[in-house]
């Protein structure tokens, strides 16, 4: 073994020529690293750029028609549904995984909380906290199956989807409750919906919602220990788990606190069409996945600031009212929208080669 | 034996997994402000008893005794609250946060009053000062900034950020499981550097290698493990290279008293 002590030998030689081998060496040069490392740092800055460039644009193209206290918070309120869902949404992205199953939690909470109400009688605020219940079962039965059998994030919220649905319209008998008869009997069904004016500014507690929600969220995963453990776990799992995060339990707050996000969501939504109806809402997981992507949060987990998630929304809010106000195709939302999404990808492929 | 009590005292330790015996009626013994490197051929059992005394898996028979007080550890984390910190190889940090985030992942300083205890805030401050405190004690603050994200760091960097938050809350001892397999030369030389710098403020360490000359470079002690069993603790002044491979593998009868 006289080879061991010889290669033993070569190391020591080999490695006493350097001395500081934890010094920093700054690979990153130019302009473009710079911008690299600033993305890297602050991921919701291109989607920030983003809008307030479309802002920018279609004010000049269509001036005070869009560039107007009262159109800025129209966007607000038809992006309202889709930015608290997309909150929801991303949480569960940032560990990881997906949701498929918001849009269905979010309906079948706003069925609920209506036919409580009109069809056992029971009072407007227990049936509506009946289906804030019902929408963190929901989450937690996803949660369950994520973190304890293992089951992946997809699979599981793509069956969830299908039978939180099919319960919905077994339940409701797809039944629409109309909106005059909430009105008259459950106001409160709609308390999301009420509105009040600023100027000429017209907001509506579901706005307010939808903007304090964020903010709480953002807050909360930024500074602490909860939001740090979010981050870990979307990161690398078994990184977390070894270094004492308890990975089960932060899935599980994670998934019940998106279950009870979009049930709030689909009191909001009650608020916003006034009616309680099965077949609503169909779009918004997808319009959900596109805000977080758009909103520049990792797909892969562990990377992303949900005020991305509301810049997304309100992206999509801006393109929409601008185009229609243009009097452009329906279409070309659709087109650009799509050519956001896969650029935004790219950026994030981008940003993430940092690391290797 | 030495006056003092020893830091860890296994007795007839025994894991079985199924027919499959890893530990068979094995003793350890770790004594105070020492470097015990364990050695043995893949499937000795030198993880699987390691495991056993930081709770990673809980054993069949046998007592472990901790500063001489018996303990029963359910998961590491029991072992964590004892003050025993753990160095994987597969490096155990989440990439995207930053040094001061991993130093503390788990254990996380909140601030007083109504700002921690409502908002339940987190003191980045305090939890930044300590982490670069202990960077510093060790010699790592060439890193840039401590709100630098983990994956900007080289190997040998992100290896000194886990032995310095070993050393930051280890009151009875360091396991490190393999440092420096992940290395390169120039970084484990680091490292090893690093081990010896925590030993001396006192910290014993369990040092699991395969790496002989590294073995041999840093230990007090060898235990050397033998299919399933400790066979022999040595001494590597006593001892060539050569020799503990041979006992590691059979080839050579191991010293009688087998303690040094």
């Amino acid at each position: 073994m006289s080879e061991a002590n010889q290669s033993a030998k070569e190391f020591e030689s080999a490695a006493s020529r350097t001395e500081t081998v934890a010094a920093f060496e700054d690979h990153r040069r130019g302009v473009l690293g710079r911008l690299q490392h600033l993305l890297h740092v602050n991921p919701s800055f291109v989607p920030l750029i983003v809008l307030v460039g479309a802002i920018l644009i279609f004010g000049l193209l269509l001036g005070s028609k869009f560039f107007s206290p009262f159109a800025m918070t129209l966007i607000l309120q038809q992006v309202q549904i889709v930015g608290i869902v997309a909150a929801a949404q991303s949480l569960i992205i940032l560990t990881a995984g997906i949701d498929l199953s918001v849009g269905a939690i979010m309906v079948f909470s706003s069925v609920i909380m209506g036919q409580f109400s009109f069809r056992y009688g029971i009072p407007v605020p227990i049936a509506v906290m009946c289906g804030l219940a019902v929408g963190t079962l929901i989450g937690a039965l996803n949660g369950w199956l994520v973190s304890r059998v293992k089951l992946p994030p997809f699979i599981v919220t793509l069956g969830m989807w299908q039978i939180v649905l099919a319960t919905n319209f077994l339940y409701s008998a797809n039944e629409t409750i109309r909106s005059q008869d909430i009105e008259a009997n459950a106001p409160f069904l709609q308390f999301f919906g009420t509105k009040f004016s600023i100027g000429g500014a017209t907001f509506t507690v579901g706005v307010i919602f939808m903007l304090a929600l964020i903010f709480v969220l953002a807050y909360a995963l930024k500074h602490t220990a909860w939001g740090r453990h979010v981050y870990a776990v979307g990161d690398d799992p078994e990184a977390a788990e070894l270094s004492g995060v308890n990975v089960h339990r932060t899935l599980m707050s994670v998934y019940m606190l998106s279950g009870l996000i979009c049930a709030f969501a689909g009191w909001a939504l009650i608020g916003r069409i006034g009616s309680v109806s099965p077949t609503s809402g169909q779009l918004a997981n997808i319009e959900s996945i596109t805000a977080v992507v758009i909103g520049g949060i990792s797909l892969f987990g562990g990377r992303g600031s949900i005020l991305g998630s509301l810049f997304g929304a309100l992206i999509v809010g801006v393109f929409t009212l601008g185009l229609r106000l243009l009097g452009a195709d329906a279409q070309w939302t659709f087109l650009l929208i799509g050519l956001l999404i896969i650029a935004a990808v790219a950026v994030d492929q981008w940003i993430r080669k940092v690391s290797g | 034996m030495s006056g003092t009590t020893p830091v860890v005292q296994g007795r007839g330790i025994v894991k079985r997994y199924g027919h499959v015996t890893a530990i068979d009626h094995s003793d350890f013994e770790l004594r105070q402000g020492e470097i015990l490197a364990v050695i043995g051929d893949n499937g000795a059992g030198k993880s699987s008893i390691v495991k056993a005394i930081c709770g990673a898996t809980i054993p069949d028979e046998g007592e472990i005794l901790i500063e001489g007080k018996k303990v029963n550890f359910n998961s590491p984390i029991d072992a964590r609250n004892m003050g025993i910190e753990i160095v994987y190889q597969q490096l155990a940090m989440s990439p995207a946060l930053s040094i001061a985030d991993n130093m503390f992942m788990g254990r996380e300083i909140r601030k007083k009053g109504f700002m921690g205890k409502y908002m339940r805030q987190l003191d980045r401050p305090a939890m930044e000062k300590f982490a670069r405190e202990k960077l510093t004690e060790l010699g790592l603050m060439t890193v840039q900034s401590i709100n630098q994200a983990i994956e900007t760091l080289s190997g040998g960097q992100r290896q000194g950020v886990a032995v310095a938050r070993a050393a930051a809350f280890a009151t009875k001892f360091i396991i490190m499981d393999e440092p420096t397999a992940a290395l390169g030369v120039k970084e484990s030389r680091k490292v090893l550097e690093l081990i010896q710098d925590v030993r001396a403020r006192g910290i014993p360490i369990i040092l699991i290698s395969h790496n002989m000359p590294h073995v041999f470079e840093v230990a007090d002690r060898i235990h050397v493990h033998r299919l399933g069993n400790r066979l022999c603790t040595i001494d590597p002044k006593d001892y060539t290279m050569s020799d503990a491979v041979a006992f590691m593998t059979g080839a050579k009868e191991p010293p009688k008293e087998g303690t040094a």
